[in-house]
């Protein structure tokens, strides 16, 4: 089975963050730049599909030079091949037009399956799994934590609130990883050895035959206005005394103050 | 500027997202003159919710009530309410982001190419000056976006952010003429798991207790679940105790978890790395429950207990069913 996997590369989760004077952008200036943690689970399972069947492990981006370290650290775990799919026209895409240029990109080969995480780290907005399946025109689950792969179908277990739903879906189709799925691998010193010489192509909007008018900020269904930090929240009270004392005083405020019991 | 809501039901029973989004709904509908309708789809009987979605601000409820759409399908629903909102003058669609409404409004804001802004905590002016406010970082900064003028778009709201809508409204309820197949359905639901123990879900809780680092082990949980049981709320952890295998990750708040706003948020023996604190800080109280002062979580807390809380949670379950039954 020949598997995409799309990756995108974000910082760390332990970044603090800081807003930029303009109030329109983050200052990420000293944070680590890592796979998005969900992808992890994408590229891991895609590799124990090669490892178990056979078959092509791809991983895909859209994002600028740097991004390859991510692409590189996917293919030290054991992914085959890379594409950084990098212009300038792609800066500024909302979900839609990252969406559009990653199924050009697939739309060049032909998979059997593509694995994202089931959201990128950072923008948090969890559509690209689902708008690049719309944009290639074939089915899509959501947040899987399990699957089991069958000749023509995959059966996938996802979760909802208070359950899970078991559903299945034919090849191609876009599964969205959860954690849960599997533990991804941390890779070992050869892998990171072969990862050098491994194959990572890039592709501009020209190559992917994609019209620039669809991509990029100016593309965007929404204006960016303000990026601001989160309201300080007043400080808090500290509960003093013997224990009985303090629970005692926690359900009184609980109670009466805050009247949420 | 009329408004089209999707009401999210599971097996029958009308979810309260569904409600906070028609009340935001109504607010944007009655800024500009517009109307609300509501698209209600499920297996027969589901009709039966189609009063509560008047009085929660509907005008109109379009209904698809058809053994397709039982259980959720995303081709099926993606199709149905493409077609509620082609029937109408519609300027904006609405969704709860809950896990159905985050599968479901991306494909539908691609098959209607709109855009669309997921999981929004805010809901800043009307009319042509609406802005919407969503966390990015899961919280640590927040983004504030404004529709480009004369488009339509699709636009998801956090649950447990929103006040549920009320109105005295008797909605007319329209029957959806859906045209959906069952050749539409790719992706096929087989079959529902509830969680073991049927516990509510921290994502759905209006009050969660969570346990760290500090519980010291797997057997500790129950004294955490007896207290979220107490309160008839849910059971929440951090990452730590989820990676050491005390529990399972469905109970994980935070950023590579389950981000939450309930009202009341506990936390117990958790230090409060940026990670955890990412996924529970816009909870409306905060308690930190926590042996080391010097914990960061006292930082975000609106009430906070040094002390150990394995001689502090009992004493609070215990005083909890003690109010409960006065």
């Amino acid at each position: 089975m020949n598997v995409l996997v799309c990756i995108k590369h974000v910082p760390d989760t332990e970044t603090r963050v800081k807003i930029q004077p303009d109030g329109k952008a983050l200052d990420l200036s000293g944070a680590s730049w890592v796979i998005s943690p969900y992808d992890e689970f994408a590229v891991e399972e895609a590799i124990k599909i090669k490892e178990s069947s056979g078959g092509e492990v791809t991983v895909v981006t859209v994002g600028a030079e740097d991004a390859t370290k991510s692409i590189r650290q996917a293919l030290a775990m054991g992914a085959d091949r890379g594409i950084l799919c990098c212009d300038p026209a792609f800066e500024g895409s909302d979900p839609a037009a990252t969406a559009r240029v990653l199924a050009a990109a697939c739309a060049q080969e032909s998979f059997d399956l593509i694995l994202c995480g089931k959201q990128g780290v950072g923008d948090d907005n969890q559509q690209v799994p689902v708008l690049l399946a719309q944009a290639l025109d074939i089915p899509s689950v959501s947040v899987v934590t399990e699957i089991e792969y069958e000749d023509a179908a995959l059966k996938c277990t996802r979760e909802i609130e208070g359950g899970r739903e078991v559903v299945k879906t034919p090849k191609p189709s876009v599964i969205s990883c959860q954690k849960g799925l599997n533990e991804p691998r941390y890779p070992s010193l050869k892998g990171i050895m072969q990862a050098k010489k491994k194959d990572v192509k890039t592709l501009g909007a020209s190559d992917l035959g994609l019209d620039t008018s669809t991509i990029g900020a100016a593309a965007s269904a929404f204006e960016l206005e303000e990026i601001a930090l989160p309201a300080e929240k007043p400080e808090g009270r500290i509960l003093d005394g013997e224990p009985e004392d303090q629970v005692r005083e926690l359900i009184r405020v609980l109670h009466e103050e805050a009247k949420v019991i | 500027m009329n408004i089209l809501a999707f009401a999210e039901q599971r097996s029958g029973s009308l979810k309260k997202a569904s409600l906070e989004v028609l009340g935001v709904a109504r607010r944007l509908a009655d800024a500009s003159s517009g109307s609300v309708a509501a698209v209600l789809l499920g297996g027969p009987g589901v009709s039966g919710s189609a009063e509560a979605l008047g009085q929660s601000g509907a005008d109109r409820v379009f209904l698809g009530e058809d053994a397709l759409f039982e259980p959720y399908s995303g081709d099926a629903y993606m199709l149905a309410v493409a077609k509620a909102f082609q029937s109408g003058e519609f300027g904006v669609v609405l969704f709860p982001a809950t896990a159905m409404g985050k599968d479901l409004a991306p494909r539908v804001s691609a098959k209607l190419d709109i855009g669309l802004v997921s999981d929004v905590t805010e809901v800043l002016g009307e009319g042509d000056g609406v802005r919407f406010k969503r966390p990015i970082y899961a919280g640590k900064a927040y983004s504030t976006l404004a529709p480009k003028p004369g488009k339509a778009y699709a636009v998801s709201l956090r649950p447990n952010v929103f006040p549920a809508g009320e109105s005295a409204r008797s909605a007319e309820v329209i029957p959806l003429d859906h045209g959906v197949a069952s050749t539409d359905i790719r992706a096929l639901v087989e079959r529902l798991a509830t969680a073991e123990g049927g516990l509510l879900d921290v994502a759905e809780a209006d009050i969660i207790v969570s346990g760290g680092r500090g519980m010291k082990g797997p057997e500790n949980f129950p004294m955490i679940q007896e207290l979220a049981e107490a309160f008839g709320g849910a059971m929440g952890a951090s990452r730590a105790a989820v990676d050491a295998g005390w529990i399972d990750h469905a109970h994980q708040v935070g950023q590579t978890g389950k981000v939450v706003s309930p009202s009341l948020y506990i936390a117990c023996g958790i230090s409060g790395a940026i990670q955890h604190l990412a996924g529970m800080s816009t909870s409306k109280v905060i308690v930190a429950v926590n042996k080391d002062p010097e914990a960061p979580i006292f930082k975000v807390a609106s009430y906070g207990i040094v002390g150990d809380l394995f001689e502090i949670v009992p004493k609070l379950t215990a005083a909890v069913k003690e109010l409960e039954s006065s």
